[in-house]
């Protein structure tokens, strides 16, 4: 019961989590087209860079799998590896953003800018946060794991929906990596 | 004795009731959605009090031409406040908290889903609430109406912090009102009692039910809105300045792709109240279950195709407004299969004039009228000469006040013993209900007159042309009636909860389980509870104890 409550209202709050990106989204799409402020500004962008730590997100994707089945199995060597891995795959995907943001605002690419750097910051900036979100959550899994704490059933329904929230962070990735490092190439 | 373990309230004290161990802390602690619903109208009320002062002061200013008791700066704030107030933090609490009261009582079950996520939504809507308000003392309340299209909403035009504060304050209320829908969409999925399949949930359920997945879909794409807005303000940022390449449509998108689903996340849950009264009130099954609750399926998913029809005026172009138009006038064809269903349940039912039922009533007349300004609207050359004239402040009016909020009194006069265990007065609730009908429709219908006049909406003053002074006057002394109506509803209230009768079990002889509760619900909503056979469960029992 628990665990089917639980399952339906990750489903649902990422169903409207993903609405909100939807409509960040848009805003990016519809300002590419309607202005031309594009051509200067995002040649700054490096899409072979953000692309190398694109690939730990996705990994990351991967490994929280695996602790998943380390959960569930009862296997606590794993599990604590693979949450391990998982949160510095995420942190490493920060720091690459920040310090894409920071080369960007030494090249005098702000949000205050023009409509491309108030629609590239704001969208992901969005994405950024949320990724920010789930490292402390399962900062805090990590840390009840090595209290001890990682039986029973309200952990795993919990955990679960943490993973879904973390693929879900990395499937908006997929969509804003797209559209915003991709499709100008294209 | 204290007990030992901390139960909120302790079970055997009835609710609501302060008397316990822990006094106030208990229900600010508190996660018993009975509780919580109660809160919620509470605060529905609190914030309907200060939307009705806004919409008084506004009434005031406007009852004679030429007139300056207010100046415009204050007038601006007043009519966004007000606005924003009556749909954000009146009635959206208020329908939210009636769900939150009744839904699990209503399905046999003994809670929400997520009690403390409840509690959270509660708490949250109130603290964006209190920001909203706070901003008349940090310099000025928001001033660019409830709407608040850009760029009129961007630094460069409103100087103070009041749209900062908006945006805030919508962004906080608005994941209150977030938390509270999934809440209902899992507890309606996964609580109800044996044998209620989705085919036999009271309506008031179903419409809440189907009204929730509005709000996890419109209420994201506010927030999105709000959030660029207020980068725009605080970070230089250029989302909705055409100056800058910007664009001002897109907020006016955003906006009403959440507005005009908005619209029907305020109507729903009120047409659930009233297939609740009607069919109580005139003792017979309501009619037509099934395309009750299929048209409400069908609202839903048309609300997200017509927002453009706030924008018709905005040079879209002739093909997008066709478009929306047609979308827009496909609405009531569900609408009006509802209003039939109401008045065929009533055809030939020993019809009970009961206060609730009276609400019950005017909605229906007053709502269809509001629906059908709202079809004038939909036909594009009748929208350009109306739209911003006090044609649209009449149609919203009677949409909102007498759709919405009318369904808000029958539910509250219909409801009130199950949530107090004492009946309402039922002559002070008709003085409340004929004052508040005479008044409303003379505040509002002597408005489309004007509208077709040509008097725009959102100025502090007028002058003195023909007709304007004496319809804008009927308009304000109609105003005061709804005011004295609201104040007898409260007398009502706090006289009832203290000295009013008694009520028992089910007091209207209803057929929802909310009904085998007892009034009021203990902690624990129900014992064991047999499986239900049809939507008409209290008779079903009751036969079967007969046989």
């Amino acid at each position: 019961m628990e665990y089917r409550q639980t399952r339906l209202l990750m489903q649902f709050f990422i169903a409207s989590e993903a609405l909100f990106f939807v409509a960040l989204i848009v805003a990016y799409v519809y300002f590419r087209n309607l202005t031309d402020d594009w051509a200067e500004s995002a040649k700054y962008l490096d899409i072979r860079r953000t692309g190398i730590f694109t690939i730990f997100l996705f990994s990351s994707s991967g490994t929280i799998t695996v602790a998943n089945w380390a959960l569930r199995k009862q296997k606590r060597g794993v599990l604590v590896g693979a949450l391990v891995v998982t949160i510095v795959f995420g942190a490493i995907f920060l720091a690459g953003q920040a310090t894409e943001y920071y080369m960007l605002y030494e090249r005098g690419v702000k949000i205050s800018m023009n409509i491309f750097g108030s629609a590239f910051f704001t969208l992901t900036g969005f994405h950024g946060f949320h990724v920010f979100v789930g490292l402390i959550i399962l900062s805090v899994f990590l840390t009840l794991v090595l209290l001890g704490s990682f039986k029973g059933n309200g952990p795993f329904s919990a955990f679960l929906a943490t993973e879904w929230y973390w693929h879900f962070v990395d499937a908006v990735w997929v969509f804003v990596f797209f559209f915003v490092y991709l499709r100008p190439l294209l | 004795m204290k007990p030992d373990r901390a139960d909120v309230p302790e079970p055997g004290v009835p609710l609501p009731s302060l008397r316990s161990t822990y006094g106030l802390v208990q229900w600010l602690s508190s996660t018993d959605h009975k509780q919580l619903g109660i809160m919620y109208l509470w605060t529905g009320l609190f914030f309907f009090l200060v939307g009705g002062l806004e919409a008084m002061l506004m009434r005031l200013q406007l009852a004679w031409p030429e007139l300056n008791l207010l100046g415009p700066e204050a007038y601006n704030q007043l009519f966004t406040m007000h606005g924003t107030t009556m749909v954000f933090l009146v009635l959206m609490p208020t329908l939210i908290g009636l769900a939150t009261y009744f839904l699990p009582l209503m399905i046999g079950a003994n809670e929400m889903a997520f009690p403390r996520l409840n509690a959270m939504s509660l708490w949250v809507t109130i603290l964006g609430g209190f920001l909203l308000n706070f901003s008349f003392l940090a310099g000025g309340a928001p001033d660019a109406g409830w709407f608040s299209y850009a760029p009129l909403s961007e630094q460069n035009y409103s100087f103070s912090n009041g749209l900062d504060y908006y945006s805030i304050g919508l962004i906080v209320t608005g994941i209150g009102s977030i938390g509270a829908a999934l809440n209902f969409v899992v507890t309606t999925v996964t609580m109800r009692v044996k044998g209620m399949g989705l085919g036999r949930l009271p309506l008031f359920v179903w419409m809440v039910f189907i009204n929730s997945f509005l709000i996890l879909a419109a209420f994201p794409l506010l927030n999105a809105g709000l959030f660029m807005l207020l980068i725009d303000r605080q970070l230089g940022a250029h989302f909705f300045l055409p100056s800058s390449g910007g664009s001002a449509l897109l907020w006016q998108h955003f906006f009403w792709a959440f507005g005009h689903p908005e619209v029907y996340i305020l109507a729903l849950p009120g047409f659930g109240i009233i297939s609740e009264v009607i069919p109580v009130f005139s003792r017979k099954k309501i009619y037509g279950y099934g395309t009750l609750a299929g048209s409400t399926v069908f609202i839903a998913l048309l609300s997200f195709g017509v927002w453009a029809h706030h924008m018709f005026a905005a040079g879209l172009g002739n093909p997008v407004n066709t478009f929306f138009a047609a979308g827009s006038m496909l609405i009531g064809i569900p609408t009006g299969i509802k209003i039939v269903n109401w008045i065929a349940t009533m055809w030939g039912g020993a019809v009970y004039f009961s206060t609730s039922m009276l609400f019950a009533l005017a909605f229906i007349v007053d709502f269809t009228l509001g629906g059908l300004s709202g079809v004038a609207f939909a036909i594009v050359p009748i929208d350009w000469r109306v739209t911003d004239t006090y044609f649209v402040v009449a149609h919203i009016h009677y949409v909102f006040l007498g759709g919405t909020l009318f369904t808000i009194f029958a539910g509250i006069y219909y409801w009130f013993p199950k949530i107090s265990g004492r009946m309402l007065s039922e002559r002070l609730g008709k003085w409340h209900f004929w004052l508040f009908l005479l008044g409303f429709n003379m505040t509002f219908l002597f408005q489309h007159l004007l509208g077709m006049m040509g008097m725009p909406r959102r100025v502090y003053t007028y002058p003195d042309l023909p007709w304007y002074g004496i319809l804008n006057f009927i308009s304000t002394v109609g105003a005061a009636m709804m005011g004295v109506a609201m104040l007898i509803f409260i007398w009502n209230i706090f006289h009832s909860l203290r000295k009013g009768v008694k009520a028992d079990k089910n007091p209207w002889g209803a057929w929802t389980l909310e009904w085998h509760a007892s009034s009021p619900p203990s902690l624990k909503n129900f014992g064991e509870l047999s499986p239900v056979r049809t939507e008409r469960a209290l008779l079903d029992w009751e036969e079967d104890k007969k046989n």
